[in-house]
């Protein structure tokens, strides 16, 4: 990898139940994620994903990328705007510096319906073989 | 209500979390996943893991018994309903297996108010049973409106 090399792009369409079955499997239980009408309550449009499934999805095309799990260092991101089911997400990263010790640096979003709802996502990867 | 930044370095009482074989299967399908080290022991013990191994962001799975408890923590004083994640960063050291006991401790490691919103940064650290340091976690939550 050198830099302006570009991840190889990630594409996942949430489906409608996927907030249940990340709340189960995370234990983030918020309703504003699984219960549609708690969330028309406090204002929202309707159930959001959870923003730390999306992240997910950010930390899948580093790993993908680096070969494995192992291959993940550092990951930070900041969450914008909310993501909502049934809508492709896609992430897309590109590496901008590679180190002495071999560090693979890379810069990341993750768009829904051309929204960004990560920016400036910054990872370091050590690259597996 | 002002933010109170008192709370600053408030340390947890330490969780403990049992890593199991089946909840890294179910994070890893929740998550898409496809890597056969998080799904197939086989393939996981073919590459030299002891059993299969979870997916970075399952950090959020073993340190969640120690975070969840401080985001409620009445002297910090938290408003649940007007909170929402702003950030998150993690630092990962060696990869966690199913079978670990992974041991994580939070502390409120800041508090601010900037333009009427409450900021608050926590940390998380989690070690293995052998003492590394499996996940470090910064946890960004902004509370609307204090």
């Amino acid at each position: 990898m050198q830099p302006g090399d570009e991840l190889e792009p990630l594409r996942i369409t949430p489906d409608k139940y996927l907030t249940v079955r990340y709340a189960g499997a995370s234990g983030d239980f918020n309703p504003i994620h699984i219960d549609e009408e708690f969330a028309h309550e406090v204002g929202l449009p309707g159930r959001i994903l959870h923003g730390l499934y999306t992240m997910a999805q950010v930390a899948r095309a580093q790993t993908d990328s680096g070969g494995g799990p192992a291959s993940l260092k550092r990951l930070s991101v900041q969450f914008r705007g909310m993501g909502v089911p049934e809508v492709e997400l896609t992430v897309t990263g590109t590496v901008t510096e590679v180190r002495d010790d071999g560090t693979v640096v890379t810069e990341s979003s993750c768009e829904q319906d051309r929204k960004r709802i990560i920016r400036n996502a910054e990872a370091e990867l050590r690259l597996e073989r | 209500m002002p933010v109170n930044t008192a709370a600053i370095g408030k340390t947890f009482a330490p969780a403990t979390y049992a890593v199991g074989r089946e909840k890294i299967r179910e994070y890893a399908h929740a998550v898409g996943e496809t890597n056969p080290l998080h799904l197939d022991v086989d393939a996981a013990r073919a590459r030299g893991y002891d059993d299969v191994v979870a997916p970075p962001m399952f950090a959020v799975v073993y340190c969640l018994p120690s975070v969840w408890p401080a985001l409620f923590d009445e002297e910090i004083g938290i408003d649940f309903g007007h909170m929402v994640h702003g950030g998150q960063e993690f630092e990962w050291g060696p990869v966690v297996v199913a079978g670990e006991e992974i041991t994580t401790t939070t502390s409120l490691k800041d508090a601010s108010e900037r333009r009427g919103n409450g900021f608050f940064v926590f940390e998380s650290v989690s070690v293995n049973p052998a003492g590394d340091t499996v996940c470090t976690g910064l946890w960004t939550n902004i509370v609307r409106g204090v």
